[in-house]
């Protein structure tokens, strides 16, 4: 039995064979090495494994991850919707009105994109009308449609929330290049909002967060002690091994010029507060 | 992560290798082992030995060689970076006529973001890191706030794109997720750069499609934008696609 022509046969079919197997060659080099010690009779079991590595990231776990996204999404797209169709609550007449409405339509938008996309996969969208969700977090924020700064604050933690979100779920999706293009291509949009809304809120009217940047700044720069957990870990300055001050920045700096992720587990707990 | 960084070096080393050998990847793949090894890092060691009179040829004909896989995709990221820094630090050093201190702070700190990218891939990829790039700014009014403002949107929008365009050519998932530590900032840059110009432009549709999409584009793409701005030749050939 030679490995080596089983893979070649398949690489006439697939041209990336040698990248599905794994993507770090020195992973490959590995693998044969470990082939040379196994024993004949092993290796047809670890070639299943290898073969399902490679071609198997079954599509439930990516429905999964897109299901996880609809979540937020849904969280997201019902606050701005009533937001937006709250009397008063966002100044009339100033560009606010216009910025809340374009990132509700982004939202909706993004709903309707991951529903269609799970459908599509064979698998079943999960479902949220407006008032499962409970914005003031079971009392946390009770002002949050009646104080326009408390919107935003809100607003800047959701948007946070979904860029870190979605930043750490991309490794989950590394199997289905399109969908993981489409998440990128979301979690950019996102944000593109973090950053307006936290504008939004140096003006006086939205809380005149004058320090406030439209990067994060260390751990917790909202002035919102109440959100801890969405930046949790926002003021890690090593990044691969590379001590981020050590190349010539200030230790803000280093904290603003990379976003950090969140695992499901954090951004679940975050999600749930604002779920009935 | 100490781990993960050593792992890094042997790799990159490891893809140096490859790329400079003669042998293809996928044989080298398939007789990989001492002999294969040594012959590939005799060969890279030679084409260090290059006098520099022939590396500026080479350079002038070919270009700066980004190299494959995961290294090409940094370096790939690594020259956008350098534009980018090369571009703010001008910017901050010779602010436009009548700059606010608000946004001289805001530039200030998109310059110090840029110049920690630019840094961090230069180390990370070590011995696989291209050469500083030769900028080409002939085209942009620093003194003009109008000129310096739209040339910051088309790089932060060209960076984003570059970025969600890139990601799933990365192999390794850390790198995927580096990537993704880096543009979300440059996400925020775009954003806040486009309301500086006009309030409310953070997300317009010419950055965001009916589906809530941001753009993606191909490194081909992304290089053909930039080159107006590079006078280095970039040679992309060996990049995955």
């Amino acid at each position: 039995m030679n490995i080596i022509n089983i893979l070649d046969e398949i690489e006439k079919v697939d041209g990336e064979i040698y990248e599905r197997l794994n993507p770090r060659r020195a992973a490959m080099k590995s693998f044969y090495n470990f082939g040379s010690k196994m024993a004949v009779a092993a290796v047809p079991l670890a070639l299943g494994s290898m073969f399902k590595k490679a071609y198997g990231q079954t599509s439930s776990s990516v429905i999964d991850v897109l299901n996880f996204a609809l979540t937020l999404e849904y969280l997201e797209y019902y606050f701005y919707q009533q937001g937006a169709a709250t009397a008063a609550l966002i100044p009339v007449g100033t560009p606010a009105v216009s910025a809340i409405n374009t990132i509700r339509d982004h939202e909706l938008a993004h709903v309707n994109l991951l529903k269609g996309a799970i459908t599509a996969s064979g698998g079943t969208p999960v479902s949220f009308v407006a008032t499962q969700f409970d914005y003031t977090a079971k009392g946390t924020f009770p002002t949050v449609f009646t104080s326009y700064p408390t919107f935003l604050a809100v607003a800047q933690a959701f948007e946070d929330t979904g860029v870190r979100a979605y930043k750490g779920q991309a490794p989950a999706l590394m199997g289905s290049p399109s969908v993981l293009q489409t998440a990128l291509q979301i979690h950019s949009v996102e944000a593109r909002h973090a950053s307006h809304i936290r504008q939004m809120r140096k003006t006086v009217a939205g809380g005149n967060q004058t320090a406030l940047k439209p990067w994060i700044t260390g751990a917790n720069d909202s002035g919102v002690p109440q959100v801890d957990a969405v930046y949790k870990g926002e003021d890690n300055v090593v990044q691969a091994g590379v001590n981020i001050p050590s190349l010539g920045v200030s230790t803000a700096a280093a904290t603003e010029s990379f976003d950090e992720f969140l695992v499901k587990a954090d951004v679940l707990a975050i999600a749930s507060l604002f779920i009935k | 992560m100490k781990n993960f960084q050593q792992e890094d070096q042997d790799l990159l080393q490891k893809e140096s290798g490859i790329l400079t050998a003669p042998l293809q990847r996928r044989s080298f793949l398939q007789y990989a082992g001492a002999g294969a090894a040594s012959i590939a890092l005799l060969a890279a060691g030679c084409k260090k030995d290059d006098g520099s009179e022939g590396r500026r040829l080479d350079l002038e004909e070919n270009g700066v060689n980004l190299g494959s896989g995961d290294v090409g995709i940094l370096n790939y990221a690594y020259a956008l970076e350098q534009l980018e820094a090369a571009f703010y630090d001008a910017v901050v050093k010779t602010p436009y006529s009548g700059i606010s201190a608000a946004e001289l702070s805001l530039l200030t700190d998109i310059r110090d973001h840029e110049l920690a990218h630019r840094e961090f891939f230069k180390k990370a990829l070590g011995t696989n890191a291209i050469i500083g790039l030769e900028v080409n700014f002939a085209a942009i009014n620093f003194t003009q706030r109008a000129s310096v403002l739209a040339t910051a949107k088309a790089f932060e929008d060209l960076g984003v794109s570059a970025y969600n365009g890139a990601g799933k050519l990365i192999k390794s998932a850390d790198y995927l997720v580096l990537a993704g530590k880096i543009v979300s900032v440059e996400a925020r840059h775009a954003a806040l750069i486009r309301d500086l110009i006009e309030n409310g432009t953070f997300a317009n549709s010419e950055v965001v499609d009916a589906n809530g999409l941001d753009k993606a584009r191909t490194p081909t793409e992304v290089l053909t934008i930039a080159s107006g701005f590079i006078k280095t030749k970039i040679n992309a050939s060996n990049l995955p696609s």
